[in-house]
């Protein structure tokens, strides 16, 4: 489609998020994304840009502890709901189980994929703590890694599930 | 000299120093760059294939509010093109397009939606050329060529070498075989698109960020094309997410980006979707193979003849490297008396090729292994056999002139035989199963630089603060493969220190000495090896004062682990730097590598291929095979790779793992195809990649030949062990279904193909038949080197 030069800003609209455990009341426009909306107004660059297509999985963030592609969610689709992004499971001084795993394991190497990917795990692992190799492959399937061969990675979630074994 | 590791830190499987930072989200790549009054930019891009521009109107872009700067070719009028005989791109078009997405006009404003909105506004008139969409099209020659006008027309490069009396070779065969084979073009598809940030610091210098994967060479080029001298231009190379040689050539958008920002004064971002990527694409080259060989009874090559033909698209690139890289690696597998090989590289209009992980040498790779399996059976030779007797010596010189030092390959070979208990399963599995065997070998860095000059190719420079941090400086980019990690883990083994204790400073041309950049598979030989030497000269250093200072002869101070051994004391590392401060003022070493002289030949193309050290790799790969469906399931690899010497095994089992999930997607599903000249499906959606449950298991098996030149003997891992995969593939669905597809990718319509060709009595091969109808020069003759004349 063509634009015109004078065609107005489209109006925005008011959105209220729960990110990482914080409440943060923004005015977007109708189609922001949710993963524009998280890395340009809210500065959480952790969450990746690998397609903006919805196919490459770079941009998983958890919403209501649901694997979501936020390439693909709109902002204001998402009015009310409890987002987790990586920055919200651990850091470098306190790091979540699943990021000290595939830290050990050689899981990421160069690392674009890795936020998504501990993301996705972790919504797995939520909902199934146990999960046994075939299970965790296919959580993973719609995360892209070009570069690991998504092994080391099975075994980095394998090994935090064995971790929480009774 | 060699020298040996003994502090535990060289053969540690540890973690990437940035592991963590990974993991937590908190590497920051270009993307996630921000700066105050930050502009963003934005790409025109041609919907032609090849065509004239007969205008450009950019005053409605100009004028919507919002933008502050709009550019086209004549902006950036200067010719570029990272080697120096291919200086065949601009910026921005000027004149004609030359391929569907070439850069045409640029935009600069306040956010990324009014920049789309403002190159939509921008008028370009063309006036449609002939489109030259394949190599049957680029023989002819045409009026209007895609570059010039010279007598070469779209034929861009051309080899045409003997090594050897190759006549004579035939003429003692007692068996020759010909083959013709068809490797597609892919692209890299790394996750991270390509993107740039340029600024101008408050000094006026330029500051250009980029993924990039050669910041030297991006700085060269920036300060070329912009007409700015280089101390005048900073650039930095952000982690990359992701490389495979996608990020090793300059491209429109990063100096465009430089440009936008000197024109307006502000930060510039530019990062390109990934239809953009698909058509920047400098991607694997597709290459037509015809291969004819002879062999002894006993199935010794006597001699080969090797053409290659390569579908460059529309720039030069790395091309002319990349067609001799179709031919010159042949020899370091096995022993070849007798060599000819003739390249021709054309000019297409589609998205120029480049260099993707084995640049060049996969194509190549598979013709040779599959059509070495096929001569095995013609010959009642097992694959195994057919390769052990032709095996290349280590410390020998190959007929085109390569200088072979350790090698592995029959350890490799032996090793995957063994695991896969491939001799028994061979021709014995049950139906729609099979098992194949191939193998290759890879450069730890290319001998040359890109431009001629005699200076190291790599340089490390170490420096030691009072408590005791030493921090690695190096140009060395990570894109992944852990550059980074290797030069903290070189120090600290060769210093007695822990690799995570280390500070490591890179890619950046302000700070950090020379490295040419992560490509060629040269960072851990050439960045190692100029590590080791800075950090052997700071031992030195501090060893010597310790001595002085407690009267003590040298002989009897060493360093241990985190200490100095001074006769019977332990002096803990941080009083020794303090030490070595008082005695010598800033503690400082540097060092630097360059590949020895005397391992190439002086022919036309001799400076492709040598290497100072070539690895070796092995694969078996088993297959099941659906013959209804003609769907290929591999069930297993094995895949033993000569590493010289594992630095770090958790890194060397990755690239390995890693190297093994891009070349199944190779074999069984990528292509960069085309219809005409348009790309058939420029998003990941429709360029399908294996997901994690097309991902077979795969056991990495190390083998450690030490190699003499080699930091601590080590030699390349991140490109060598992709090479064997695609034809042990192959070869495995041979031996499951008794067909031959000479083609990659083996897509199921083409293993059905070759079924029905064997039903109507044919031979059961699906692949090319016909060559471009293109004459080769007579072949130059080379003299073989002495020992082998």
């Amino acid at each position: 489609m063509r634009y015109d030069a004078d065609m107005v800003e489209p109006q925005v609209e008011p959105v209220r998020l729960e990110v990482n455990g914080i409440e943060r009341r923004l005015f977007v426009a109708p189609h922001r994304t949710l993963l524009e909306t998280l890395r340009e107004d809210l500065g959480l660059t952790g969450t990746k840009h690998g397609c903006e297509l919805g196919e490459c999985g770079a941009c998983t963030v958890l919403v209501d502890g649901v694997a979501v592609l936020s390439c693909l969610a709109l902002t204001l689709d998402a009015d009310g709901a409890e987002i987790v992004t990586i920055e919200g499971i651990g850091s470098v001084s306190h790091p979540h189980p699943l990021q000290r795993s595939f830290a050990d394991h050689g899981a990421a190497q160069c690392g674009y994929c890795t936020p998504a990917m501990i993301l996705t795990a972790k919504a797995l692992l939520d909902r199934d703590p146990h999960p046994t190799d075939r299970e965790i492959t296919e959580a993973i399937a719609g995360n892209m890694c070009r570069c690991t061969g998504y092994l080391p990675i099975v075994r980095a979630i394998a090994a935090v599930a064995a971790e929480d074994r009774p | 000299m060699r020298i040996d590791p003994h502090h535990g830190v060289v053969g540690r499987a540890a973690p990437r120093t940035d592991a963590l930072a990974q993991a937590s989200g908190g590497l920051v790549y270009v993307d996630d760059l921000s700066y105050p009054s930050m502009l963003h930019g934005k790409i025109l891009r041609s919907p032609q294939a090849h065509a004239r521009i007969v205008s450009i109107d950019t005053s409605a872009a100009a004028a919507l509010p919002g933008v502050h700067a709009v550019l086209t070719g004549a902006d950036l009028p200067i010719a570029y093109g990272l080697l120096p005989v291919a200086q065949d791109e601009h910026a921005l078009a000027i004149d004609k397009v030359r391929q569907v997405g070439d850069a045409v006009a640029a935009v600069a404003a306040d956010d990324p939606d009014i920049a789309q909105r403002a190159v939509e506004l921008i008028d370009v008139v063309y006036e449609p050329l002939p489109v030259v969409a394949t190599m049957n099209d680029a023989v002819e020659i045409v009026d209007e060529p895609i570059h010039g006008d010279g007598p070469r027309n779209n034929r861009h490069r051309e080899v045409s070498l003997d090594f050897g009396d190759v006549d004579a070779g035939f003429d003692r065969a007692d068996h020759i075989r010909e083959d013709v084979f068809f490797y597609q073009g892919n692209n890299h598809a790394a996750l991270e698109p390509h993107g740039a940030v340029a600024l101008v610091e408050d000094d006026g210098r330029l500051h250009l960020w980029s993924a990039t994967q050669v910041p030297h060479y991006l700085h060269r080029i920036v300060a070329k094309v912009l007409e700015i001298p280089e101390h005048r231009i900073r650039v930095t190379a952000n982690p990359t997410g992701g490389g495979f040689g996608a990020k090793t050539d300059v491209f429109a958008h990063e100096l465009v980006a430089a440009k936008l920002a000197l024109a307006t004064g502000r930060p510039v971002k530019l990062i390109l979707t990934r239809e953009e990527v698909f058509y920047a694409h400098r991607g694997r080259h597709p290459v037509l193979m015809w291969i004819r060989t002879g062999f002894t009874g006993a199935g010794e090559i006597t001699a080969m003849w090797f053409r290659t033909y390569v579908d460059g698209g529309a720039y030069g690139s790395y091309g002319p490297a990349s067609l001799l890289y179709t031919g010159q690696l042949q020899t370091t597998t096995y022993r070849i008396p007798a060599y000819r090989f003739q390249g021709v590289r054309f000019f297409t209009n589609k998205p120029a090729c480049g260099p993707k992980r084995g640049h060049g040498t996969p194509q190549p790779r598979f013709g040779l292994e599959v059509h070495l399996d096929k001569a095995a059976e013609d010959l009642g030779l097992d694959p195994v056999t057919i390769r052990e007797r032709n095996l290349v010596h280590p410390f020998s010189t190959t007929v085109n002139h390569l200088r072979i030092t350790s090698c592995g390959l029959a350890d490799c070979i032996e090793r995957v035989v063994e695991a896969s208990e491939f001799r028994a399963k061979h021709r014995n599995l049950p139906p729609n199963r099979g098992i194949g065997l191939a193998v290759g070998a890879y450069m730890s860095g290319a001998g040359l630089p890109i431009y001629f000059n005699d200076m190291p190719q790599s340089e490390v420079l170490l420096k030691v603060d009072r408590g005791g941090l030493v921090t690695v400086y190096s140009m060395a980019a990570d894109c992944g493969q852990g550059s980074t990690t290797m030069l903290a883990t070189v120090v600290g083994e060769a210093l007695g220190l822990d690799a995570a204790d280390l500070a490591v400073v890179t890619a950046d041309t302000d700070l950090t000495p020379i490295d040419l950049g992560s490509y060629s598979s040269r960072v851990t030989f050439m960045a190692g090896n100029a590590a080791l030497e800075a950090a052997m000269k700071l031992a030195d250093l501090i060893l010597t004062a310790v001595a002085d200072e407690l009267e003590l002869d040298t002989d009897d101070v060493r360093l241990g682990r985190g200490v100095v051994l001074a006769g019977d004391r332990e002096i803990p590392w941080p009083d020794a730097v303090r030490m070595a401060e008082a005695r010598w003022g800033l503690l400082t070493a540097a060092g630097s590598y360059k590949p020895p002289k005397g391992i190439r030949g002086d022919y036309k193309g001799a400076g492709v291929g040598p290497s100072p050290a070539y690895s070796y790799s092995a694969c078996v790969a088993e297959v099941d095979c659906d013959p209804e469906t003609g769907f290929v399931a591999v069930e297993q690899v094995w895949l033993a790779h000569d590493i010289g010497r594992a630095i770090n095994p958790l890194l060397v089992r990755g690239q390995i793992e890693g190297s093994v999930h891009m070349a199944l997607g190779e074999t069984l599903m990528e292509e960069q195809a085309f219809r005409g000249a348009l790309h058939d499906g420029p998003s990941l959606l429709d360029y399908k990649i294996p997901t994690a449950l097309e991902m077979p298991p795969v056991e990495a098996i190390l083998v450690e030949s030490i190699d003499p030149e080699g930091p601590f003997g080590a030699k390349e891992v991140g490109q060598g062990p992709l090479l064997p995969v695609m034809p042990a593939v192959a070869n495995a669905v041979h031996d499951a279904l008794g067909i031959r597809v000479d083609e990659i990718p083996l897509r199921p319509d083409k293993i059905l193909a070759a079924l029905r060709d064997r039903e109507r009595d044919g031979q059961g091969r699906y692949g090319p038949t016909d060559l471009p109808a293109y004459e080769f020069r007579p072949p130059l003759p080379v003299d073989p080197p002495p020992e082998l004349r």
